[in-house]
């Protein structure tokens, strides 16, 4: 019997480096003709990107080891057959890339702000984190904390919204949209769900009238007809008028994110719950929302992404975003014509953002699969 | 109501829509009875019970538990939630939680035990259950049988005085079901009152003080085990008895 269940060692080439070749690029001719022609592409690509972006690149000095200060000067001008791109127009304007037209004294207000809102997330997203709970304290006074940095008052001086720029208003935002949407979702899909029927169809109104609308159209109401609904006198700065409709934007989103998960909840959940007494927050807060929102992770980090893209529409009713930053740079005539280098950087910038976010949500997915077997029961 | 009843359906009915599920449903149980209630799907054995804790709600008639009355008063039905404890026939187990948070959460958020507290609680309840060692595992890691010994253990947490069984072990693979049913009889034994929709006669035989058939909406037929078994009255039982017995 020994001598039958006792395990073999797989047959070589199926395992390490050359089995995975030889399953995942070349199991048969047509896979190998395929793999072979995107090899020769990348062959390609990699060294002439890599060459463009870095190593024929102008970042301060052109070839001549003079200091770039136009466009008559990047070597890509002067030598069209060799010269690579010219980051010279990124470094002369990095600050207003990064802050927009905010106060060079103050600009520390916004490091700060920077840095205080690594140290206020990066405890929320890893639950192992060393102290995390004290952390979590400060991550829900962050905001304030920020709000007195970035906008001045307890004796900082006030710097006005329109002075704001670049990533900082790209992360306001953003930031501020995703952190706000998320518990108003929740509670505007609990309320579309809601057994009353006077909160449900509030809920459901609200929810469709957003999604009905694009998000322009949003943001030009905010710009224009909000202040028609503030009382007289009361006078709504512009950042926080398009603030508004950015949430309310992704708040609806968010909701039929949710609202997808808590479909998925089996009617046997609410059963248990309400079987062992547990008021009907309670039901929610512990039983199904935990399990509706890990199942939605992967659609409400989508939504996400997409607000923090959709951010750049506010270009249109006048703040200038890390692209309307990118945008006024062009249309500066000493740097006419440096649109690839421009867009590649607004366009890594946000990738950085992006790419983490999702890579993240895969983080968190794998992480609450571990020993939860959910769906088979 | 007698004196020393503790559940009472009085002409209890409901509908589903159109569809008349429980008829003119009477029944009382006393302190420490043990009711066995069997009879075809769709008879409404499980509206019935469900009724008793109000997951359902009934249209006409009255259902006092414990001296409370089950009426649209979401406090009352908050306080028989309290006293009546449900197992599944699925189990429903929390899957995000462990074996042990499923147990405490309801003590920790319902009856505001202190943490420690409550886990101690909770390692009693396994314990009667017999799996004490499952305590930090996740539902998703245990058998069916072990998961239905936690949501046992999950409801008797919360010091009920009647407990409710809905088909317990039909969805429980033969060689667990007897596991889950020396639970029961140990429950039994301890002098809990229990209703319990349940296909096993063995378990009916051993345990129930009186047997309820149901058919259509109806109770057909109360009567003790004994009786039940081997002298119905009504040739439905009668049928009843002789499809599930002799196969």
């Amino acid at each position: 019997m020994n001598e039958i269940t006792e395990s073999r060692k797989p047959p070589v080439a199926t395992t390490g480096v050359l089995g995975w070749l030889r399953a995942n690029l070349f199991s048969n001719w047509v896979n190998s003709l395929i793999s072979l022609f995107v090899i020769y592409i990348l062959f390609q690509f990699i060294p002439w990107i890599l060459n463009w972006t870095i190593f024929a690149a102008d970042f301060k000095y052109n070839f001549n080891g003079e200091e770039i200060v136009n466009r008559e000067m990047c070597s890509r001008v002067l030598d069209p057959e060799n010269g690579g791109a010219c980051w010279a127009i990124i470094y002369v304007r990095f600050y207003q890339f990064m802050y927009g037209f905010y106060p060079r004294d103050e600009v520390w207000r916004v490091n700060l702000s920077y840095f205080l809102l690594v140290v206020a997330v990066v405890p929320l997203l890893f639950d192992r984190f060393p102290y995390r709970k004290h952390f979590l304290k400060f991550t829900y006074i962050f905001p304030i904390i920020a709000f007195f940095l970035l906008n001045g008052g307890l004796g900082l001086e006030s710097i006005s919204t329109n002075k704001w720029g670049g990533l900082l208003v790209t992360l306001v935002l953003g930031c501020t949209g995703i952190a706000l949407a998320f518990p108003l979702g929740i509670i505007l899909a609990l309320g579309r769900r809601s057994n009353l029927p006077v909160i449900s169809m509030m809920c459901t109104l609200f929810i469709e009238f957003i999604r009905g609308v694009p998000l322009i159209t949003l943001l030009f109401f905010g710009m224009v007809m909000l202040p028609l609904f503030l009382p007289e006198g009361i006078d709504m700065d512009g950042l926080a008028r398009v603030l508004v409709a950015v949430t309310l934007f992704q708040s609806a989103y968010m909701a039929e994110v949710i609202r997808g998960g808590l479909q998925a909840i089996p009617q046997g959940q609410y059963e248990a719950a309400r079987s062992i007494g547990l008021s009907y927050w309670q039901m929610n807060m512990k039983v199904v929302l935990p399990q509706a929102i890990r199942i939605s992770i992967p659609s409400i980090v989508n939504t996400s992404i997409g607000l923090f893209k959709d951010t750049t529409l506010v270009i249109i009713v006048g703040l200038l975003d890390l692209l309307g930053i990118g945008r006024g740079a062009l249309a500066d005539t000493t740097w006419l014509g440096l649109a690839y280098e421009v867009y590649f950087f607004v366009s890594l910038v946000f990738f950085i953002f992006t790419f983490a976010m999702s890579r993240y949500s895969l983080y968190l997915e794998k992480k609450l699969k571990t020993g939860i077997n959910m769906g088979a029961d | 109501m007698s004196e020393d009843s503790i559940i009472s359906l009085k002409n209890v009915n409901k509908w589903f829509g159109e569809f008349h599920v429980l008829k003119d449903v009477d029944l009382e149980v006393k302190k420490k009875e043990r009711i066995v209630v069997c009879g075809p799907s769709g008879s409404g054995k499980s509206t019935m019970i469900r009724c008793i804790n109000r997951l359902e709600e009934h249209q006409e008639g009255t259902i006092i538990v414990d001296g409370i009355e089950l009426t649209g008063n979401l406090k009352n039905i908050d306080s028989v939630r309290k006293e009546v404890g449900m197992v599944f026939q699925q189990f429903n187990l929390f899957p995000h939680l462990s074996v042990k948070e499923n147990i405490t959460l309801a003590p920790i958020w319902v009856k505001k035990m202190p943490k420690a507290e409550a886990e101690e609680l909770a390692m009693e309840q396994l314990e009667i259950v017999k799996i004490p060692e499952q305590a930090n595992k996740y539902p998703g890691q245990l058998s069916g049988g072990q998961q239905q010994r936690v949501a046992i253990a999950r409801s008797l947490a919360m010091k009920p005085n009647i407990m409710l069984f809905d088909e317990p072990t039909s969805a429980l693979d033969p060689e667990m079901i007897k596991e889950v049913l020396d639970v029961m009889v140990d429950l039994a034994d301890g002098g809990m009152t229990m209703i319990v929709v349940t296909h096993e006669m063995g378990f009916a035989k051993t345990v129930a003080n009186r047997m309820v058939f149901m058919d259509e909406g109806r109770i057909v037929e109360e009567a003790s085990p004994d009786k039940f078994f081997n002298n119905p009255e009504s040739d439905r039982t009668k049928l009843f008895l002789s499809q599930i017995l002799n196969h």
